[in-house]
């Protein structure tokens, strides 16, 4: 009897531990998916599935729209019976997560690809969207992104500006009014003026332009794209990822960066470690100008009310025409190695988003426009800044940036090189930042080309 | 005419008979955890591959590719130097400490506390508060932890000797606790100096302690990752003529993660087997080490 109750005993133990040692290789135990071993290119539009019996998985890289997403899933669900999860990843872990999601047995359906590097990265798992009821949708293919053999890998979901935010009522307080920016000249004359009566006043021109990691790509992602613009346009446009650059309006670049840094409440030296939180300098009148792009305009108009938004002006010829930098890393791709139904589904859910009239209203509250024909209209000032722009029949300046390969390699060195130069604003240190950038771009090509 | 054979002892005894059953779930764990995922490794390291149901195998191009790699080589030497000053330092340290605090000092207890508590901190968490500190003083002088190599080495090093020189305290302590009183008493009755005390007796008699010290702070200083990660990140890079840069504090863990998330679909594959050789590395290191030292331990 004894003995029985030892052996039960003995047997429940090892149970027990079995079961505890092995939760912790949960999750990532299951590799084996035949989902993942169906042939990428099988699936096409036309073979899809029965949506109603598929299911939805979004992997998201926007954490701000995260709660939204999270309410429309649940109201998807309620609405049609077709189950919606969707997981947020932030976007600098994105591709990890991405890369150990997409091994298990369920994997996203629909996830982001926004750049070019995300097409040669993932290109191979995305379904060609051509001809789908969501590309239907769409009002322009501005947003989208294809690859090399024209397959429609995603497509834009709302898209984005960036540039300058002004605060009108600052500039008029030092005695200049808005109309004068139009060009740098204006730009550099009104920001050198409030900097050198920066303590008169109260206030400086620009907020900080801290190199830190939640701040540097305000200057190697967004501010570099005036290079890159301008080298794009002067080339007719750009249909893929050039091998080089010729850095020509690096001098341009620096125009504006120097401007950014040396008229600015924080002495440029101190902006490598960072910790300067340049969002609450502007939005507490403490500086004019900030660096940035039309996501701010919630945070932003809540205590600047007029706040607009104004190109970068770097001294380029004819830049009076320039309108802001429009564009999207906001792509949706749907998975290719999930079933027919799963795609069907996922795609169902999608032209959901951008046409039903509560939740695209939703949607554009948090994104602020949507390049769908059903879609709500914008409340963001910032994007109605940029729609007036091309009103008034300035380019716009198309993201470029885009294209930056091995993306985080190449910004990381150019943040170094910055910090270099923030330090002692020296020719040879501003070389070494040509070199990251001009030169850094080749490199980078090379590397993210090779087989 | 033929003799019963007898049966089996391990069958009598009834631990011995269940055994598997306690064995088997820790054996399992480690297959599944350890085992599988390591020969799995090994392979992704010939391969060419996004996400591994997708691996394309490719032979030892990821190898050639790995050990041509400046930025790996760089990473290799830094780690190298970093590890041999670090396992200096804190043995040397971390003996010192446990010397005094097992001399009877008042309060020793709560030394032995203090000095030991850095070591339930987080790699990354330590990295971001020492980063803060190292910043705070730098700002004085115009710069920081980022714009100097020298900076972001002897940083790591400060930290790394915060970190463990309480752990490794707490091993020495155990070892000179060991120490037999009737030995230390014979030698001052044969009057031997402090020194020779010390270096004579206690030494050789706590050499299993140093074996085992030296070991961890050798296998963490070159499995160093989390620290390394949040204090500089690998900045300051030096931008070559070519364009591409060198990130100066970048010791080969990160270098490895960097690769693996860095450049372009070959890159994982390569990453691998940069992995593959970093362990080869560390596993022929650790055992040369514990066979030099253990040559030395002193039977009692």
């Amino acid at each position: 009897m004894k003995s029985t109750i030892k052996k039960i005993a003995a047997f429940g133990l090892a149970a027990l531990m079995t079961a505890s040692a092995l939760a912790s290789c949960g999750g990532s135990g299951d590799k084996s998916s035949e989902a993942s071993k169906t042939d990428s290119t099988a699936s096409t539009a036309s073979k899809l599935g029965d949506g109603s019996k598929g299911k939805v998985y979004w992997l998201n890289f926007k954490p701000e729209i995260d709660e939204t997403l999270q309410a429309l899933a649940k109201d998807y669900t309620k609405q049609t019976g077709v189950e919606v999860k969707v997981t947020t990843a932030a976007s600098g872990t994105y591709s990890q997560t991405l890369t150990s999601e997409m091994d298990k047995s369920n994997p996203p359906t629909l996830f982001v690809i926004g750049n070019q590097q995300g097409v040669k990265e993932w290109g191979d798992y995305a379904l060609d969207l051509t001809n789908t009821d969501i590309a239907k949708e769409l009002n322009t293919d501005a947003y989208n992104l294809t690859d090399d053999n024209g397959k429609l890998v995603s497509i834009g979901y709302c898209y984005e500006c960036y540039g300058i935010i002004a605060n009108p009522d600052l500039i008029e307080k030092a005695g200049h009014k808005m109309d004068e920016i139009k060009n740098f000249e204006g730009l550099k004359a009104v920001a050198e003026d409030i900097h050198k009566n920066a303590d008169k006043l109260g206030f400086d021109a620009f907020s900080s332009s801290d190199m830190d990691d939640s701040s540097s790509w305000r200057f190697t992602g967004h501010l570099a794209n005036l290079e890159y613009f301008y080298e794009e346009k002067e080339a007719g446009g750009w249909k893929e990822c050039p091998a080089t650059l010729t850095g020509k309006y690096m001098e341009n670049y620096k125009n504006l960066y120097d401007l950014c840094i040396n008229n600015s409440l924080t002495d440029p030296k101190d902006l490598a470690t960072g910790g300067h939180d340049a969002e609450n300098e502007f939005k507490t009148g403490k500086a004019a100008f900030f660096v940035n792009g039309s996501w701010e305009y919630a945070a932003v108009s809540e205590d600047v009310k007029n706040a607009t938004m104004i190109p970068y002006y770097c001294g380029v010829e004819g830049e009076e025409k320039a309108g802001l930098n429009c564009g999207t890393e906001n792509c949706w791709a749907v998975n290719a190695n999930v079933s027919g139904d799963d795609q069907q589904a996922t795609i169902d859910f999608m032209v959901w988003l951008v046409s039903d009239k509560n939740a695209s209203a939703k949607m554009v509250e948090q994104l602020g426009i949507m390049p769908y024909k059903n879609a709500a209209e914008s409340t963001n000032g910032f994007l109605n800044d940029a729609a007036r722009y091309t009103e008034e029949g300035c380019y716009v300046m198309d993201w470029a940036t885009n294209y930056q390969p091995n993306v985080d390699e190449y910004r990381a060195a150019l943040v170094s090189a910055l910090n270099a130069y923030n330090a002692d604003q020296s020719d040879a240190n501003w070389d070494a930042v040509k070199t990251a950038f001009v030169d850094g771009w080749a490199t980078q090509y090379k590397a993210a080309n090779a087989q | 005419m033929e003799k019963r054979r007898p049966k089996l002892k391990i069958f009598k005894n009834p631990l011995r008979r269940w055994g598997w059953l306690f064995l088997g779930p820790m054996a399992a764990a480690f297959i599944i955890g350890f085992v599988w995922p390591f020969i799995q490794g090994i392979y992704l390291s010939m391969c060419q591959f996004k996400t591994i149901s997708m691996a394309k195998f490719t032979g030892f191009d990821n190898y050639v590719k790995a050990i041509t790699d400046p930025s790996f080589i760089h990473s290799f030497w830094y780690t190298a130097l970093f590890a041999i000053v670090s396992v200096v330092l804190i043995n040397v340290l971390a003996f010192t400490v446990a010397y005094f605090l097992t001399q009877g000092i008042k309060g020793s207890n709560l030394f032995r506390t203090v000095f030991f508590m850095p070591n339930l901190i987080g790699g990354i968490v330590l990295g971001y508060i020492w980063s803060m500190i190292f910043d705070g003083i730098l700002s004085h002088f115009g710069t920081s932890i980022l714009m100097e190599t020298s900076f972001g080495f002897w940083g790591l090093i400060i930290l790394m000797c915060w970190q463990q020189i309480g752990y490794m305290m707490i091993i020495y302590i155990a070892g000179l606790q060991a120490v037999p009183e009737d030995i230390l008493e014979a030698a001052k009755i044969d009057g031997a100096t402090k020194k020779q005390t010390l270096f004579r007796v206690i030494i050789p008699n706590v050499m299993p302690s140093i074996t085992i010290c030296t070991f961890l702070s050798l296998t963490n200083g070159f499995k160093l990752f989390d620290q390394n990660l949040a204090l500089t990140g690998g900045q300051p890079f030096i931008i070559q003529a070519d364009g591409s840069s060198i990130k100066t504090t970048e010791m080969l863990a990160l270098n490895i993660f960097n690769t693996f998330y860095g450049s372009n679909t070959a890159s994982s594959g390569q990453a691998q087997a940069k992995a593959v050789l970093f362990f080869i590395l560390v596993a022929a290191i650790g055992l040369i080490q514990l066979a030099a030292t253990r040559r030395k331990e002193v039977q009692q």
